[in-house]
């Protein structure tokens, strides 16, 4: 016992340590925010000897986050919906519906999840610029409209979903489309909360696709004119990283809530950005 | 009718309505998906044959130019030396700090819900945001210079230097991950089979024994797929590079994604782009490969 106890004190000792290591740049973020810019360039102690918390409105002046902010909203409501439609939709076939050419279509698209981004955005690009979609919305979501992982990931758990249960609908006279709205998607609510978070994190946090397809302020997203503040105000330690710290809030508290579904989405499928 | 008897078979091991609801269902996926994920693939392969800046409605084939070109380019061997020095760090220490976090939470301690929030935090956060905050603390005046200089060392300026800068985004990309490989350990760890342990307790075996001869060889499946992400992600990495250093100081930390940026985005030049980006894909599959190859525990995991 006392051994065992003596184990546990040495293993919390490297995990604080280990945590202070993970947490000390949020730290660093958060009171950086909040000093004036003089006490930025001669800091040494971690906390601010007066508190600025101007600087979030001064930096909201600086750069239009407001509008950034914004876009970013739009955009990863726009692609979260569609996963949640478009992928929900194509998993239900593939999970349930006998058609021909099943297997084959499955299988071509695993096989285009492992193909690197890389390859496809340039030719991606083109397309966008072709129907005069750059700087615009719909270059922004429609074309992550669907994601493949998706709709691997609702297919498994729609698979998972006792047939029994559909079959007594259908003897109650509920049609295919019926059976699908009303059985399985209540069913499923979990595994669209899973899609759901790790969709607005893809899509909050994404950063080259805005990146190519955005020019103006406009529809530039918060990570585009965070990178693009780096570049401008570059020595405003303060207001970059009172800036930074309002992009980071969304991602933060969306995890905080949805910790447990986040992690058992990684544990069960192994996915990783 | 000889015709229609031949099909008739086929017909009818399809239910109409299923297959009707199948292509409604289906339809709107593939739409998207066809036209900006799998035809793009196919395109690029014609793309990376071709001088092509992008707008111009015609595309002059070159035939395999671009790629012979990448030989004779020493930009393009500078950066696959830095991809490749940048994707071996990250795997040996994505794999040692991921399993070292996953054996200490895998004990019933308390916290460890805490922990692993803490742990997983960097993940969560854009990249933009992380190297941003790294950037600063890396700064000539900035944190890390400051800790260094408590204890009497005066601290260089890391991102100007080729191999600090390079081993700094190294650093980084690991403390992003950390919380995925911590998580993917803890899981594989939780399903081992806890009599094996017992026995070789019972048998004298101590912690460090049965680390080296029964935990580390159980998990080789876990390490495979650890490895190889790692090696996936850093092959394609480039939005820590693009903030914290722009693939500075001089090529220092020009991925190869960075070096596909610049040339297609930049300089305008398409084809040498996909021809970057299909290098890329080839180190991917080849890694995957060889390593699936090479480790027969990574074969019996995908079974």
């Amino acid at each position: 016992m006392r051994r065992s106890t003596r184990l546990n004190l040495v293993r919390h000792l490297v995990l604080i340590a280990g945590s202070a290591v993970v947490v000390v740049p949020f730290l660093w973020m958060f009171t950086t925010a909040l000093q004036s810019r003089a006490e930025t360039y001669t800091n040494t102690s971690i906390l601010p000897t007066s508190w600025h918390w101007e600087n979030f409105a001064q930096a909201w002046e600086a750069a239009p986050f407001g509008q950034y902010y914004l876009n970013s909203i739009v955009m990863s409501a726009g692609i979260v919906t569609g996963h949640l439609v478009l992928d929900a939709l194509a998993a239900y076939a593939f999970a349930r519906l006998r058609f021909p050419f099943r297997n084959t279509l499955f299988v071509v698209l695993l096989a285009a999840l492992m193909i690197p981004t890389f390859v496809t955005i340039i030719p991606a690009y083109a397309i966008v610029a072709d129907l005069g979609w750059i700087d615009t919305y719909w270059g922004l979501i429609v074309p992550r409209l669907a994601d493949v992982f998706g709709i691997i990931l609702l297919r498994q758990f729609f698979a998972s979903i006792p047939v029994e249960l559909e079959d007594a609908a259908r003897i109650d006279g509920c049609s295919r489309v019926g059976t699908f709205f009303r059985v399985i998607v209540p069913l499923s609510r979990p595994a669209f909360a899973t899609l759901a978070i790790f969709s607005f994190l893809f899509a909050w946090n994404d950063f080259l696709w805005p990146l190519l397809v955005t020019n103006t302020d406009e529809v530039r997203t918060i990570q585009i004119g965070l990178a693009s503040f780096v570049g401008r105000y570059g020595t405003s330690w303060n207001y970059l990283m009172a800036g930074t710290l309002t992009a980071t809030i969304p991602s933060i508290v969306v995890f905080l809530f949805f910790q447990r579904a986040l992690v058992r989405g990684i544990a069960t499928t192994g996915l990783k950005d | 009718m000889t015709e229609h008897r031949m099909f008739a078979p086929r017909r009818e091991r399809y239910e109409r309505e299923q297959v009707i609801t199948a292509v409604v269902f289906l339809l709107p996926a593939l739409v998207v998906l066809g036209v900006f994920v799998i035809y793009p693939i196919v395109a690029a392969g014609q793309i990376s044959l071709t001088s092509w800046n992008g707008f111009d409605p015609v595309k002059e084939f070159i035939g395999f130019d671009n790629y012979a070109r990448l030989f004779s380019d020493p930009e393009f061997w500078n950066s696959l030396l830095v991809t490749c020095v940048y994707a071996v760090g990250v795997c040996l220490l994505s794999v040692a700090t991921g399993l070292t976090i996953a054996l200490l939470l895998d004990a019933p301690l308390r916290g460890r819900g805490f922990y692993r929030g803490i742990y997983f935090l960097p993940a969560v956060t854009s990249s933009v945001a992380a190297a941003i905050v790294w950037k600063y603390m890396l700064d000539p005046a900035g944190f890390v210079n400051g800790v260094l200089a408590l204890v009497g060392i005066e601290g260089p300026d890391w991102l100007q230097d080729r191999w600090l800068a390079l081993g700094a985004l190294t650093a980084l990309t690991v403390w992003k991950n950390l919380g995925f490989n911590a998580i993917l350990y803890l899981t594989a760890l939780q399903a081992l089979p806890q009599g094996v342990f017992e026995a070789a307790q019972l048998d004298g075996a101590g912690f460090w024994h049965r680390l080296r001869h029964l935990t580390i060889p159980l998990l080789a499946p876990m390490t495979f797929f650890v490895v190889v992400q790692a090696l996936i992600t850093s092959f394609q990495a480039f939005d820590l590079v693009y903030v914290l250093t722009g693939g500075g100081p001089q090529g220092g930390t020009e991925v190869l994604g960075m070096l596909m940026y610049r040339e297609a985005f930049r300089l305008g030049d398409f084809g040498y782009g996909t021809a970057i980006a299909f290098v890329t894909l080839a180190l991917v599959l080849g890694v995957s490969l060889v390593n699936w190859r090479a480790s027969g525990a990574g074969r019996s995991s995908l079974r």
